[in-house]
């Protein structure tokens, strides 16, 4: 018999039940569907306590590795603690141990959480002004590489943390964030994969951490890198990204821009196209999407289209905050 | 289970290796595409899914009522016969396409084809 923690309450599961079961028969409401392990619509996630594997049939290795499981389908072998997705979003105070302006928008903050953080470069934070006012950021550092942990933030105009960030934080001060969060990450294994990654503005963070965690992973299939805005001067890390692409042969980095003639060095055109147009045929190929949502909700569609298992398309939309 | 159709078109592999295949013959269907957008690809990726894996004989616990909710909001947007059997021949494609024998093709077919009723809203 083994015991079941779900928000600091613990329930007997019985012999061969469900946790699925065993959470609703004590009232805890946990949506499910097709309660076969296919549709996914029970998703949890173990915070302590081995699952067992037929528990994580065809759930995504990012989620995987994370310890989602179908609670439908998971008779718990031992004890486990269990939450429903990106729940237990704990704060961390940071410090700011640095603020950086990448381009006249975008500005790179680095911060030093106090304590152990374990995060996977790609995943995004929340990053709190206030109990009340928090924006999700992506991690653009990579934990092996990098001493702090870096964000990207763009000034949106009136944005209430964005411009908080860039006109009042200063080195030094502490803030509040949350765990690590977010599926969008490299995974080791098949190393001889392609890999795509898409991204628009501030998209690049995540991009920039996984493009160089696959690398230090040792990654050996190609890597292609196409970042995009309106202009060059929405582009930033242009001289890094070409430095990283003289470095490891299987990198290339295509900056795009789409608005007027592209000057030398750089690609004319939506990024999409772009990307598309050089690489028309996905099949087999692993895709990360960053940035602009209707970018990102249109490459997750034509590279799905053009042949990419959606298993192998890892998509994360900015969407901007709700007044 | 031995002997079942799950079982001989190749269980969860099997509806694995067609449900890419699948959804985007369906993506790619002018007749139907349009009742796909604006819907998490995710999300969708799995509802195909199990829809293949209870067409294939596979385990589900879908009822009659599950099929009409779940479709109850196409409906008012018009889905009918046509589109269920552009659906139809999308399954029979994908299948064909996997080499899966025309006898079990068939059996696939006549269990999606037994929602019809419920998924049309009839």
């Amino acid at each position: 018999m083994t015991r079941i923690t779900f928000e600091n309450a613990s329930y007997e599961c019985k012999e061969n039940e469900s946790v699925l079961d065993c959470l609703t028969t004590h009232g805890v409401p946990v949506p499910s569907s097709c309660k076969a392990g296919v549709c996914q619509t029970c998703l949890m996630r173990a915070l302590s306590g081995r699952v067992p594997p037929e528990s994580q049939k065809g759930l995504k290795p990012t989620l995987i590795e994370q310890n989602y499981f179908l609670s439908c389908s998971c008779i718990p072998a031992e004890d486990i603690e269990v939450a429903f997705p990106e729940a237990g979003k704990g704060k961390i105070p940071a410090t700011v141990a640095g603020l950086e302006p990448l381009n006249s928008e975008i500005m790179c903050v680095k911060l030093n959480p106090a304590g152990p953080f374990e995060y996977r470069a790609g995943q995004y934070i929340n990053f709190f002004r206030d109990d009340a006012t928090a924006r999700s950021y992506s991690l653009a550092s990579v934990s092996n590489l990098d001493d702090c942990i870096k964000l990207h933030v763009r000034k949106i105009p009136d944005g209430r943390v964005s411009t908080w960030i860039h006109e009042c934080l200063n080195p030094g001060d502490t803030v509040d964030i949350s765990e690590a969060l977010g599926d969008c990450f490299y995974v080791p294994g098949n190393p001889e994969q392609g890999l795509l990654l898409i991204g628009t503005g501030s998209g690049l963070a995540p991009l920039y951490g996984i493009v160089r965690d696959a690398l230090l992973s040792g990654h050996t299939g190609p890597i292609r890198l196409y970042h995009g805005s309106l202009t060059v001067d929405g582009l930033y890390l242009i001289e890094e990204l070409r430095q990283l692409a003289r470095d490891y042969a299987n990198f290339t980095y295509t900056p795009c821009v789409s608005e007027g003639e592209a000057p030398g060095g750089f690609s004319s055109g939506i990024v999409l196209d772009v990307a598309l147009k050089d690489i028309p045929k996905l099949s087999g190929w692993r895709i990360y999407l960053c940035g602009n949502p209707a970018m990102v909700n249109a490459a997750k569609k034509q590279t799905f289209l053009a042949g990419a298992s959606m298993r192998d398309i890892y998509a994360d939309p900015f969407v901007p905050a709700q007044p | 289970m031995s002997g079942s159709l799950y079982e001989k078109i190749g269980g969860e592999a099997a509806v694995n290796a067609a449900v890419d295949i699948f959804y985007r013959k369906v993506l790619a269907d002018d007749r139907i595409s349009r009742f796909f957008e604006g819907v998490d690809m995710d999300r969708q990726a799995a509802k195909q899914k199990a829809f293949l894996t209870m067409a294939f004989g596979g385990p589900n616990n879908y009822s009659g009522e599950d099929m009409r909710r779940g479709h109850a909001h196409l409906v008012k947007q018009g889905l009918n016969d046509s589109h269920f059997d552009a659906v139809m021949e999308n399954l029979g494609a994908t299948l064909t396409e996997l080499k899966v024998p025309g006898e079990l093709i068939a059996q696939a077919a006549a269990i999606a084809e037994s929602t019809r009723k419920d998924v049309l809203g009839k």
